[in-house]
């Protein structure tokens, strides 16, 4: 009975050992992200659909946004799951407590500076220049309806993964606290590894989002 | 199974090292640069393989490294491609739904033919 006193921190009774536990909160996780792969995937499915319907309107929409941006954030986002990595490194090799916060704060500044350039030069540019269907629209032409279909398209996608962000940017403040708090050690980091699968999936969306907004269809002169 | 070996039967997980979240990070970084660069390039049709090639590529490195699947256990692994085969049903078979039809263009407008029903029922 001695052995219960040398209980590793954080493990839970249920479980016959601490990889199991960790494991078992993989999984979990995983079949989370399942769900959001399919409620992003219904949303890319109908991207496609209308897409193939209204092909050279998408085209002529997706040349409303800037390039310029749309690279700079995802820039911006993979350089944040590299600094979340480093965060649940530095737990898992027993690092200060110290340096798991920075790796955290860095991440949280990343994350928000990335809903700062959507805000400040897209969505608000793209106020500014008319480009939002049903409160600011300005051009006209043949093709409007189409252009109309795809500025939904990009004000959905980008607005529901911009919300991902900042419920990330709250599990980022939650995890900043309990690491603050001494929860995590070299034995016990699970939260801060859960997290981070979900701030790498958020990631992952924009990787897709970037292509498929700014990008096909070309930019080359004539597209 | 004793309760010492409960305590004892702790396996570390896999620690990435920094040198491998560098390399991945500076691969997504070029394959950023990459894809916007060749958008810029007359391909025709293949701008949008291109895009989606790079865009897969860079999934597979965040998914593997970052998020540690290469060092993951079978079941969640099958989670994942559970995951992604789900997906794959729905695009195909939306797409082969949706390019087999017979599109047919309602001239006056589809508003103004469910009127014509809308007035023909009552």
């Amino acid at each position: 009975m001695a052995a219960h006193s040398v209980h590793p921190p954080g493990f839970a009774h249920q479980f016959e050992t601490v990889e199991q536990q960790r494991e078992a909160g993989h999984l979990g996780m995983w079949i989370f992200l399942a769900t959001e792969i399919l409620f992003f995937g219904g949303m890319f499915t109908a991207y496609i659909v209308y897409r193939a319907l209204h092909l050279s309107s998408f085209i002529l929409g997706s040349h409303q946004l800037v390039v310029k941006f749309g690279a700079m954030n995802t820039a911006v986002l993979i350089c944040s799951s590299l600094t979340m990595a480093l965060a649940i490194r530095t737990a898992q090799t027993g690092g200060s407590k110290g340096v798991v916060i920075v790796w955290l704060l860095l991440t949280m500044a990343l994350g928000a500076a990335f809903l700062g350039i959507k805000l400040r030069y897209e969505w608000y540019r793209d106020y500014m220049e008319g480009l939002i269907p049903g409160v600011a629209w300005l051009s006209g032409g043949t093709h409007t309806p189409g252009v109309k279909m795809f500025m939904c398209f990009y004000f959905f996608m980008t607005g529901l993964h911009a919300l991902h962000m900042v419920v990330g940017l709250g599990i980022l403040t939650v995890l900043v606290i309990m690491t603050v708090r001494n929860r995590f050690s070299a034995e016990y980091y699970s939260p801060l590894e859960i997290s981070g699968l979900y701030w790498h999936f958020v990631d992952i969306v924009w990787i897709f989002l970037f292509p498929l907004l700014y990008l096909i269809g070309g930019r080359y002169p004539g597209s | 199974m004793t309760e010492e070996h409960h305590a004892s039967d702790y396996h570390a997980p896999h620690i990435v090292p920094v040198g491998t979240y560098v390399l991945v990070f500076l691969a997504l970084m070029l394959g950023t640069a990459l894809t916007t660069w060749i958008a810029y390039i007359d391909l025709r049709a293949w701008n949008t393989v291109a895009a989606l090639t790079i865009a897969v590529c860079k999934m597979l490195l965040v998914v593997l490294f970052f998020m540690h699947v290469k060092y993951s256990k079978g079941l969640t692994r099958i989670v994942i491609v559970g995951a992604f085969f789900w997906l794959g049903i729905m695009i195909t078979l939306t797409c082969s739904d949706m390019l087999t039809r017979h599109w047919e263009i309602v001239p006056e407008g589809w508003s103004a033919g469910a009127l014509h029903l809308f007035r023909l029922l009552f």
